[in-house]
């Protein structure tokens, strides 16, 4: 299943060539998005880093999750919005990068050690609340998640950049069929 | 505005004639991986910053001081912060002409050097003094100043890049 012709349908809607085209609103957009990794990530990170037990260690868990939670999903919403406008913006083109798909590959993996770490070790966060390091289980959920999220920004930062792109031929096989360019046989095909 | 104010152009060109500049400026891949370090760092120094100035506001956690916050979140702030000054050099080093005659890269600069001073000795002072030593209204102002200064040097860098 390819999602091409939708993208290509989208890029052709006249709020993708508009935000597209303007002068202001894509680098606002994309401003936003950026600078919202620091309320998003900053407070994912020292989430992350109290569930190694490296900083924070006399804070409660649960204190860290209801002060700084609301925030951290705050921010979060604001990320998926614009980064959904800045797909919209340049959809056939994302849709065909290497490093989107890379970062939407991480993403989803971020989001199943986030429900992992929730339907398990975090279910019973009573017994270990106040442990200055968490067990295992939370700390190995701590350290993917970091090492997740550092992939998904610099996955997202690399989109901005050609070396991989479709139109850039030719490319080594792998990249093509990872980044499903629509590629014509090499000789012509006869 | 810009640096050019300075007069700064002899060094601007003596960076711009440096092998560290031309190696990074024609390398395929050195300023991209420099300017994903830099966009890492600039996580933790948010979070670092965020946590303390959420606290000030009165948004933050509560089991501990004011001052216990202040003193954890030090360590990653400074930490980060030198990644991003280390970093951010680097990326000067690669194109320091443009930057000269660049207003966003001018104005973070600007609040590169209020932020840190700020951080350093009001709002430093302000977070180890402690809750009950210093007016609520105070504390808060501390924090919208901070909030600004750090905003400016983030805005102000993502600017850059959309500018000429």
């Amino acid at each position: 299943m390819s999602l091409l012709p939708f993208c290509q349908w989208l890029a052709d809607t006249s709020g993708s060539i508009a935000l597209h085209e303007s002068l202001f609103m894509y680098p606002l957009v994309e401003s936003a998005h950026v600078l919202t990794l620091c309320l998003f990530l900053g407070m994912a990170i020292m989430f992350d880093l109290r569930l190694l037990g490296l900083t924070l260690t006399r804070v409660p868990i649960t204190e860290i999750k209801s002060r700084l939670g609301p925030w951290m999903v705050a921010g979060f919403c604001v990320m998926v919005i614009t980064g959904a406008l800045l797909f919209y913006a340049i959809p056939v083109r994302s849709y065909q990068s290497l490093w989107f798909r890379l970062k939407v590959i991480a993403l989803i993996l971020a989001g199943l050690n986030a429900f992992v770490f929730h339907a398990g070790i975090d279910r019973r966060v009573a017994e270990w609340d106040l442990a200055p390091t968490p067990p295992p289980a939370a700390r190995r959920a701590g350290a993917t998640s970091l090492i997740l999220w550092a992939v998904i920004v610099v996955a997202g930062r690399m989109i901005a950049y050609n070396w991989f792109d479709c139109d850039k031929q030719p490319q080594p096989r792998v990249v093509n069929v990872f980044a499903g360019c629509v590629v014509p046989p090499a000789g012509g095909g006869r | 505005m810009n640096l050019s104010m300075l007069n700064l152009l002899p060094f601007i060109e003596w960076v711009a004639a440096s092998p560290l500049s031309k190696a990074i400026s024609t390398s395929t891949w050195a300023f991209a991986v420099i300017e994903s370090i830099h966009l890492l760092a600039l996580s933790v120094i948010g979070g670092a910053v965020l946590i303390v100035d959420l606290k000030l506001l009165g948004y933050g956690i509560r089991t501990q001081t004011l001052a216990e916050v202040a003193r954890d979140a030090q360590k990653w702030f400074l930490s980060s912060w030198a990644v991003m000054i280390v970093t951010g050099l680097l990326l000067f080093w690669s194109e320091p002409q443009k930057l000269y005659y660049s207003t966003p890269f001018a104005v973070k600069m600007i609040c590169l050097l209020l932020g840190t001073i700020f951080a350093l000795t009001v709002r430093r002072r302000v977070t180890l003094a402690g809750e009950g030593r210093v007016p609520p209204m105070v504390m808060k102002l501390v924090a919208l100043v901070s909030l600004a200064l750090w905003f400016g040097v983030g805005a102000g860098g993502r600017w850059i890049g959309f500018s000429g």
